[in-house]
């Protein structure tokens, strides 16, 4: 199964990087430089696990060979763009796409009718370099049919994930878990932008009234009211997700906070303003969630 | 009349300097800075903007110099407000306090040092541009009234206000100053922190109609604590909200607030939203947007 990884980033170089061991793997990036050097240097996975593969790249759709399986990885904001560029194109492909949030697979279905699969990841990594990727949490891929994608085909790339070295599972139905981490997402990145805080202990301190904590709790709340509204059942509870990864020692800095941080437009779309419009095509009232939406959104347009 | 301003920031500075204009009032300023206490004493305090004023208060660091006083104006911020009463209460012992700070509880810190205490608000505003010298952007009206559980004779708010009058600062001497308090409470928390959290001015902030809308949302919950107490606005602070992001009136005025956090410096916030909260909270009525928002500032500033 030849694998095309779209959108180089952290999440992207950690698939191609691993898929490269066990099968061929073309990587699509934004930038020419950053095709050359994978080209020329390889791609290194330090971390949990230590090897250089080689992958080919190109920083344009039309130099891609055909291929099997596309994993679109890039930021969500970008989603379209990169599913343009692939349209008309690859029809023997199916397209898997891993962003946070809600709604990515049908912005790559407006640009083209290959099967689709929907992916949730928890693992992550840092990119040190255009051509080096460390391997932090192992924590899994879930993946689930879209559409009517047969679940035969998920279970494959489940099992190409594992076979090259990554943890994954194939789901029947992926939207328990999407909207698990959907919830977490819009919480955890909304809060984290706002306040400049990292993923830490703060998120689940609850003893004074003051405590952020709190917040975060309603935040839960309100958003598992959202799933109720929409008949989604959780696969796991945010608010514990939240617990447990603020647990982990170091704290991670959600990608919200890094692109308000370097004044970059944001997923809040894909995340925050997919759950408030959700909420409100089920009728169910989702002021706080609509507040840090609206926030975010203010936030990104006081860069200019 | 001898009157001591505590706390010699930007609003204290506009008080000690145009009181100090009166032949029959003797004035003193207490302030933690050694720089702008001896730049005051040495070249006078000079105001510039609204009004060309120098004022020649007398100034001191140190407590222990002020002679009994007539009447305490503070102007500390609301963080400040405890400790600096009770530095200076033994300057007020046959003495009134009043306040012209921001927020609610201050009333309340001054009484644990003062029996006879005046509830004041005030609208004029400026800032420190230099030690000695202030620039004075607004002038306004200021509002005094008793503090009804520790309350100063209402003839002794007169002479006050009447002081503050003739010394180019309008003041109303009222026997319910609620109103006017609840009304600059309601627009700086529904204002100011949506600023310090977004980064953008007050005008933008207006004419964003989603994130008016937030800003409607928590003049909503102010007005309804307001209500439950039986406080009658004076005014209505959406109209306030509204004149202010006119071009010529502040839609450039970087609220209070995120300067402080461009400063990293503590904000107002648990006086502003967190006090209406804790009103919210003694009298039945709930604020949820208010709590959210407090909880976000709080966390900005654990951020630094």
């Amino acid at each position: 199964m030849r694998a095309c990884i779209v959108g180089a980033g952290s999440i992207g170089s950690l698939f191609a990087g691993h898929l490269a061991t066990v099968t061929d793997v073309t990587v699509l990036t934004r930038r020419d430089e950053h095709a050359r050097a994978l080209n020329e240097e390889g791609l290194r996975v330090s971390g949990r696990h230590d090897f250089t593969a080689r992958v080919t790249a190109a920083s344009d759709a039309r130099d891609l060979p055909e291929f099997d399986l596309g994993i679109v990885a890039t930021k969500g904001n970008v989603v379209a763009a990169a599913a343009e560029s692939l349209g008309g194109r690859f029809p023997a492909a199916t397209m898997m796409t891993v962003q946070n949030g809600l709604g990515a697979e049908e912005i790559v279905r407006a640009h083209g009718s290959w099967p689709l699969v929907s992916a949730v990841t928890f693992m992550s990594g840092t990119k040190h370099s255009d051509t080096h990727v460390e391997y932090i949490l192992d924590t899994p891929t879930w993946l689930g049919p879209y559409g009517d994608t047969p679940f035969e085909r998920v279970q494959e790339i489940a099992q190409l994930l594992v076979d090259s070295g990554l943890k994954a599972e194939a789901l029947p139905d992926l939207l328990p878990a999407q909207w698990s981490k959907l919830i977490f997402n819009a919480t955890v990145n909304g809060v984290a932008a706002l306040t400049g805080l990292r993923h830490d202990a703060h998120f689940a301190a609850q003893s004074d009234v003051g405590d952020l904590g709190h917040l975060v709790h309603d935040l839960v709340d309100e958003g598992k009211r959202v799933a109720a509204g929409a008949g989604v059942e959780l696969h796991d509870d945010p608010w514990e997700m939240n617990v447990l990864a603020t647990k982990r020692g170091s704290a991670h800095s959600p990608s919200m906070l890094e692109d308000v941080l370097a004044r970059q437009p944001t997923e809040v779309e894909l995340i925050n303003g997919a759950l408030v419009r959700e909420a409100e095509r089920h009728g169910v009232e989702a002021p706080l969630h609509t507040a840090l939406y609206r926030l975010v959104k203010a936030r990104e347009a006081s860069y200019s | 009349m001898r009157v001591c301003v505590v706390g010699c920031g930007a609003v204290g500075s506009l008080f000690a300097a145009n009181l100090a204009q009166l032949e029959d009032v003797e004035v003193w300023a207490y302030d933690l800075s050694r720089e702008h206490v001896d730049a005051i004493n040495r070249d006078g305090l000079r105001l510039s903007g609204a009004g060309e004023v120098v004022g020649r208060p007398r100034a001191t660091t140190d407590a222990g110099e002020l002679p009994a006083c007539d009447f305490g104006i503070v102007a500390t911020k609301a963080m400040h407000t405890s400790a600096a009463v009770e530095a200076t209460a033994a300057a007020f012992q046959d003495g009134c306090v009043a306040t012209v700070q921001n927020g609610l509880g201050n009333e309340e810190a001054i009484a644990q040092h003062a029996t006879r205490v005046i509830r004041g608000t005030t609208f004029p505003a400026g800032k420190l541009l230099e030690p000695g010298h202030v620039q004075w952007d607004v002038k306004g009206e200021t509002t005094f009234g008793p503090f009804e559980p520790r309350p100063a004779p209402q003839e002794q708010i007169e002479l006050l206000a009447d002081a503050c009058t003739r010394a180019g600062l309008p003041t109303q001497a009222v026997p319910d100053a609620r109103g006017p308090q609840w009304r600059k409470v309601i627009f700086n928390a529904a204002t100011n922190p949506i600023g310090a959290l977004t980064g953008l001015t007050h005008g933008r902030v207006c004419e964003d109609i989603e994130l008016r809308r937030l800003v409607s949302g928590l003049v909503d919950e102010g007005k309804a604590v307001a209500a439950a107490q039986g406080i009658a606005l004076d005014q209505d602070p959406e109209e306030l909200i509204d004149h202010a992001a006119k071009p010529e009136v502040a839609y450039d005025h970087k609220a209070s607030m995120l300067q402080d956090v461009e400063a990293r410096r503590s904000t107002e916030i648990d006086y502003l939203n967190g006090g209406i909260v804790r009103f919210g909270e003694e009298n039945g009525v709930s604020t949820p947007l208010n709590r959210a928002i407090w909880a976000l500032v709080k966390g900005l500033e654990r951020s630094w």
